[in-house]
């Protein structure tokens, strides 16, 4: 258990994954870079069908057949010094297996749809148990026991004979959770884990997830659309625009500075708490372009409040390094003569 | 509007002196928990529970709680999709009269159903697949023999102009749209026949951000438009705030709380309304430790067999033990804030610092 922060425990590097369907190739994610720092929460943000989901699902080689991974690097940092392009391996290789779950585990947004209905909740969470570590039975359920309290379900011994329709959806949320650190992992992936929720029982899921990290040393990525809920949690952010990061940076700076124009007509559209007056929200005008018709150029330009004119819908803007840790995808920032002058890739 | 014909209907002439365009009495909807093969009863879920409150005309009053409080039932009481068990909803019509919806048969009904429209949560489930937007939009109209022929065509095109679609997608089916446009499809559906209240069950709750704020803007264009009055149904409090006069709090089948959007956001009365408050998440990472939340313990009270006394007193931080024994009143504490709290007047309670 080394605390070395600001290390890099998990890099992307200009991931790429396509969906070959009939009808064509869906570039769900197309151009995503980001790095996550040991023992922090990066937040994945982005609209839906932005690719944010299908980014996380990459990382653990979780997609449909028809989805491949055809660029990029996942590199993981593993425990034992070396460092593993998770992307180079089979999704049914042994050691992503061994990774999935056991590593990186992730939570889901649905708990009714991504638990087991005819499983108990023991159940469950044994077999992960048992499947990672040399455990008995016996054993095994002491720590679904000790995992349950941990995650605050009263009752635990009894909960661990209940089935999913049976417990409440925080409970439910909970129970999930348990589920993902049952093997007490060292990156959490927690796609919109608190969506489906109340805001009161979110309030106590993130708290819980907070509290969590903060004693396991676990390092989160965290995917959510709700801006609320990332300015409560997040460490660092990524906002993603069809399958492209568009920028990343410090929690900070992406709400009090932003500097790609979707993230902040993003943050002006939001109806924020306490801003007094009934005045008008200012949203970002038409919506996201289906994937089949990828508009040219600049993937937001039509819909962007900046958009220059023959170059914005011209050239394709690349990612442009801002500081160590945060980058825009923007031709405001550079780029507009010359591509890739100041790429990540060539640092 | 036809609702004229049938005005020898309006009965309680005494309640002509509040200027609520609806007003609902002592509301009930108890569904009864059947058990065996006679389907005995054994128990009642009190979804709605001895709900009363106004809707003042042209006003957007917001009803809030967590899932599983009732809000959304209540609005189907209002229309009509499920029986009241008991209560009066008392309409007032253009002329003044008032006609109580719930004692009303379905053939009765009908002229009043063009007056309430309902615009549901889910885009996706709430529009037929196989019909297309004309169909959609134009079946009210048809049914209720409004308009036909090339007047029918007139009049869905000018709708879909009015909640921003472009009139050529006329004869698309749903599944061409996005959530937005899908959204904006239910909108001018329940604008059709010119209605006077709309109850809006979630109606943006589904959709993204940034076409959240979009079909919030039209929600508000509407109303100044065709002078509407909305009852709107959520449980997002940021987008309350920004559209809402007055609010409801509902807890357990009961209202708890009501006042005006400004008294309720920075002056709660009630320990649930400031909880639910403190639990929004505030889209500034420098307001992260300020303001300490409230976490609720536990979770909503079940309706079948909710506590005895207060029902929000096994969550309750500021509970006594009168709160376990006595239910409060839902009572007026001036400039109609009214408020289930036995310590209402006792209690200073932290609203939403203002920005």
């Amino acid at each position: 258990m080394n605390n070395k922060s600001n290390e890099v425990f998990l890099e992307v590097k200009g991931l790429r994954t396509h969906f070959f369907t009939d009808e064509g190739v869906v570039k769900a994610v197309d151009g995503a870079d980001f790095q996550v720092r040991r023992g922090k929460t990066l937040c994945i943000v982005g609209e839906s069908g932005c690719g944010k989901s299908i980014t996380a699902r990459s990382i653990l080689q979780l997609l449909a057949k028809i989805g491949k991974i055809v660029e990029g690097e996942i590199l993981l940092s593993r425990d034992s010094g070396e460092v593993l392009d998770l992307a180079a391996l089979k999704p049914q290789s042994k050691v992503m297996q061994s990774i999935r779950g056991k590593e990186i585990s992730m939570i889901f947004q649905e708990p009714m749809s991504s638990l087991s209905p005819v499983h108990t909740i023991g159940n469950q969470i044994m077999e992960a148990i048992q499947l990672h570590f040399d455990a008995d039975k016996k054993e095994a359920k002491r720590r679904a026991i000790d995992i349950l309290q941990r995650v605050g379900i009263p009752k635990a011994e009894t909960r661990l004979g209940s089935y999913v329709f049976e417990l409440s959806g925080g409970m439910r949320q909970r129970a999930m959770i348990a589920m993902a650190l049952s093997c007490q992992p060292r990156l959490l992936i927690a796609d919109e884990p608190t969506t489906a929720l109340d805001v009161t029982t979110q309030a106590n899921i993130l708290d819980l997830i907070r509290e969590l990290q903060k004693d396991m040393d676990m390092t989160i990525i965290f995917i959510t659309h709700d801006l609320g809920v990332v300015a409560e949690i997040a460490d660092e952010v990524v906002v993603m625009y069809l399958g492209k990061a568009v920028e990343s940076g410090d929690v900070d700076t992406i709400f009090h500075d932003p500097k790609h124009p979707y993230t902040r007509e993003l943050l002006q559209s939001i109806p924020k708490l306490g801003s007094s007056d009934r005045g008008r929200l200012q949203p970002i005008p038409g919506m996201v372009p289906h994937p089949f018709a990828r508009p040219k150029g600049c993937e937001f330009h039509p819909r962007c409040e900046s958009f220059l004119q023959d170059t914005c819908d011209q050239i394709e803007p690349s990612a442009i390094r801002l500081s160590k840790n945060s980058h825009v995808r923007c031709l405001l920032y550079g780029g507009a003569e010359k591509e890739q002058s100041t790429s990540i890739h060539s640092e | 509007m036809s609702v004229g014909t049938l005005s020898q209907i309006s009965s309680n002439k005494e309640d002509v002196t509040t200027k609520y365009l609806l007003e609902l009495k002592k509301l009930k909807m108890h569904f009864p928990i059947t058990k065996g093969f006679f389907r005995r009863e054994v128990g009642k879920v009190k979804a709605v529970d001895d709900v009363s409150f106004g809707i003042q005309d042209g006003e957007t009053l917001a009803l809030v709680g967590e899932s599983g409080c009732g809000k959304s039932t209540l609005g189907r009481c209002i229309i009509r999709i499920n029986d009241t068990t008991s209560g009066m909803i008392n309409y007032r019509e253009e002329n003044n009269s008032i006609v109580d919806l719930a004692s009303l048969d379905s053939k009765n009904l009908r002229p009043y159903r063009q007056a309430i429209r309902m615009i549901f949560q889910d885009p996706y489930h709430s529009l037929n697949p196989r019909m297309t937007v004309f169909q959609i939009v134009g079946e009210p109209l048809r049914r209720n023999k409004i308009a036909s022929g090339s007047e029918l065509e007139d009049r869905v095109v000018e709708l879909l102009r009015n909640v921003g679609l472009r009139p050529e997608y006329v004869r698309r089916y749903p599944h061409a749209f996005s959530g937005g446009e899908r959204q904006r499809i239910g909108v001018a559906r329940a604008l059709a026949l010119n209605p006077r209240i709309i109850i809006a069950d979630e109606a943006v709750s589904a959709l993204d951000v940034s076409v959240q704020a979009q079909i919030l803007n039209l929600m508000q264009d509407l109303q100044e438009q065709f002078h509407l009055t909305y009852l709107f149904i959520t449980h997002d409090l940021s987008v309350v705030d920004y559209l809402s006069d007055r609010v409801a709090v509902m807890y357990v089948g009961k209202l708890v709380e009501l006042g005006t959007r400004a008294k309720i956001f920075t002056e709660p009365k009630h320990p649930y309304t400031e909880a639910l408050l403190s639990a929004v998440p505030k889209p500034d990472p420098r307001k992260r430790e300020k303001g300490a939340r409230i976490l609720l313990t536990g979770d909503v009270a079940d309706p079948a067999s909710p506590p005895k006394g207060c029902y929000f007193h096994p969550r309750c931080s500021y509970v006594q033990d009168r709160c376990k024994v006595e239910e409060p009143v839902f009572q007026d504490t001036g400039h109609g804030h009214q408020v289930a709290c036995h310590f209402a007047e006792e209690l200073n309670l932290k609203g939403v610092e203002e920005i």
